[in-house]
């Protein structure tokens, strides 16, 4: 049986407002999910969680989180992860805010 | 209510000023995140799932509408305009940008709040019951002893590295309402030969080993009370163990050591210091004293034609059923503004109210308020003749739900919503119970009822000593949610009993339904409560409710 590779992103929080990023290579950073860089080499994947602990006066907290990718984007693997990429369920507010 | 000194003034002015650096060497570069972080946690800030969140304390939960117009000002300029009050009587702002902190503390320092050890192994807000000085059950108002402790934890030398986080909560009446014993010192007025003194409680704690406190003294007399917590505290600092958090806190150091050995240790460190205490703390005491009388009850204003209508209406009634404590001075009342509207998230006020219940404050109520541990806000000294247009006045601000101790009125840290060491959501949980049970219009047969949400095991929801508390955790990758039940965080106060297995996010509303339904069946009459019932019939029958299927597989 093969084994489905985990894919990873790079995420962290932004220092100045505390929102939850990706990083999207080779250095920019998005508040979107659905516009990180899915890492599915573990080589990369360690480059860019270096990139981003080196980041340290523009990101707090780095490290990867694994991700599913399925047609319609992707999808964080964690329900932990999945609040994180939307924001909290008794307000739109965060990320849900237009 | 107290009012800063010169000294006060100063120390929080100089702390404001030296996070203000601290921000800007940390924006600049010049700090790390490590080196940053024991920093703003000092200030109570912490960086939470989605922001930055800032933890204000609330002494003893004691506020005044200048106070309370503040916080609604901060939480519209610099937040999203409201704050989350919470089971330790703080308010914490959820969504704060780092830059705008150091402003936020210049506003709370200029109407004498601060996020001072909020956070950290230190001393933390002391809490105390929030219907103190006004309670027709108390022996005095436990608030001056508690600004006396706020005092002396503030900053203190010896205390800013302590093993573990350090809670006290004080009481001045028989009928705990602080939870003392869930605390890691536990103060309860007694008085013994006409002496006033305290019960000295400690090692209690809920968390990931919930223990009930244990006495330390029955009784230490007031003039002593200030060194003997310095031995307490003194005694931990040195016994309590550093190498493994969870077993830091001073429950575990009780535990391990035998509450024998810590109070042999406690009266020997108590007569080492107790020369010291010059009586400095004591004249202390007494300046403080003063910022506590009794306001001078006013006159109840004419009530208005508008509200002597309201007074007719059954759902005036209805509020004042369960919304209403007896006061001390007999024409009196102590109201409780529920923040617990069902499908609202437990705690939240927004900015409109927080102003609302300002002027009600400063119309109708002397200009008090309190926060208490179960998230709701007190009107301490309120006329009886004024309760009609006290009312009117929270129902213009949707703030005028009659259920105060009903099922609705649900405790709940805010979980996975928020929290980062969370494990599950807690605020889903509490609006889907509320609102069902507002559905099946049943809150008031149900009667007397203590619901508690936590989102994690560190118990921030007190699901420990909730009649039904719900634990959420991780299991398999989704959100699971543990029932206890028996718990009680009164004067006899107990640790509820797991039911049995998790219930999934979709099934926990239906297990709690099917267990309160089964309870109206259960229960002797009308006049015995859930508790009541469970103390009398034992686990057995309530976990029969909440699985149907095992009963049938067996």
């Amino acid at each position: 049986m093969s084994v489905t590779p985990i894919s990873k992103v790079v995420t962290a929080n932004d220092l100045r407002s505390g929102e939850v990023i990706y990083l999207r290579f080779p250095h920019l950073w998005t508040p979107e999910l659905s516009k990180a860089s899915v890492i599915t080499d573990d080589d990369l994947a360690q480059a860019g969680l270096a990139f981003a602990r080196g980041q340290a006066n523009i990101v707090v907290g780095a490290y990867l989180s694994d991700v599913i990718t399925e047609a319609d984007g992707t999808k964080a693997s964690h329900f932990r992860e999945t609040f994180r990429s939307t924001g909290p369920s008794n307000y739109r507010h965060g990320k849900q805010e237009i | 209510m107290y009012q800063y000194s010169n000294f006060d003034h100063e120390f929080v002015a100089q702390r404001v000023a030296q996070f203000r650096a601290q921000v800007a060497r940390r924006l600049d570069g010049s700090l790390s995140e490590e080196e940053f972080k024991p920093l703003r946690l000092m200030n109570g800030l912490y960086l939470q799932l989605h922001a930055y969140m800032l933890r204000v304390a609330i002494p003893y939960g004691t506020l005044n509408s200048r106070q309370m117009d503040q916080l609604a000002m901060i939480a519209e300029r610099w937040d999203k305009g409201y704050g989350h009050f919470t089971t330790r009587q703080n308010i914490q702002f959820n969504w704060p940008k780092l830059e705008d902190v150091p402003n936020i503390l210049q506003a709370l320092a200029d109407v004498e709040m601060h996020a001072i050890q909020t956070s950290g192994n230190t001393i933390r807000n002391v809490t105390a019951d929030h219907f103190a000085g006004a309670a027709a059950d108390e022996i005095a108002d436990p608030r001056p002893i508690a600004e006396l402790i706020r005092q002396w934890s503030t900053d203190h030398p010896e205390f800013q590295f302590l093993p573990r986080k350090f809670k006290i909560a004080v009481t001045g009446s028989p009928h705990d309402r602080a939870v003392t014993q869930a605390h890691d010192i536990g103060l309860r007025m007694t008085e013994q030969n006409g002496m006033r003194g305290f019960e000295v409680i400690v090692g209690g704690g809920l968390g990931r080993t919930p223990m009930i406190g244990k006495t330390l003294s029955p009784f230490v007399p007031l003039e002593d009370l200030l060194p003997y917590l310095e031995a307490v505290v003194s005694t931990y600092n040195l016994l309590g163990r550093r190498d493994n958090k969870y077993k830091a806190r001073i429950k575990i150091t009780t535990h391990e050591h035998g509450i024998d050995k810590i109070k042999q240790k406690v009266d020997a460190q108590f007569a080492k210091i107790k020369p010291m205490f010059s009586g400095a703390d004591l004249q202390l005491l007494k300046d403080i004293e003063r910022h506590f009388e009794l306001p001078k009850l006013k006159p109840a204003n004419a009530p208005a034609g508008a509200a002597q209508t309201i007074a007719q209406t059954p759902a005036f009634r209805a509020w004042l059923d369960t919304n209403i404590t007896a006061h001390k001075v007999p024409s009196y009342a102590i109201v409780s503004v529920s923040l617990k509207k069902p499908g609202a998230t437990p705690g939240d006020a927004s900015a409109a109210q927080m102003r609302a219940l300002a002027q009600i404050a400063r119309n109708f109520g002397h200009d008090a308020l309190r926060i208490s541990h179960e998230q709701n806000v007190i009107l301490p000294y309120v006329h009886l003749a004024d309760l009609p247009q006290v009312y009117q006045a929270l129902r213009q601000a949707d703030l005028a739900t009659a259920n105060i101790g009903l099922i609705s009125d649900i405790i709940a840290c805010p979980g996975m919503d928020y929290c980062a060491l969370a494990t599950a959501r807690s605020i889903p949980v509490a609006q889907q119970i509320a609102t069902r049970f507002e559905a099946l219009k049943l809150e008031h047969d149900i009667g007397p009822l203590k619901l508690k949400i936590s989102g994690c095991i560190n118990a921030c929801g007190h699901h420990h000593v909730g009649h039904i508390g719900i634990l959420g955790l991780e299991k398999a990758g989704v959100e699971s949610y543990q029932i206890t039940l028996g718990g009680d965080a009164g004067a006899e106060a107990e640790i509820g009993t797991r039911a049995g297995p998790g219930f999934g996010a979709d099934e926990i509303v239906p297990a709690i339904e099917r267990l309160i339904l089964g309870y109206l069946h259960l229960r002797a009459d009308e006049n015995e409560s859930f508790l009541a019932a469970y103390r009398r019939l034992g686990l057995a029958p309530f976990k029969a409710l909440l699985y149907p299927q095992a009963k049938k597989a067996a």
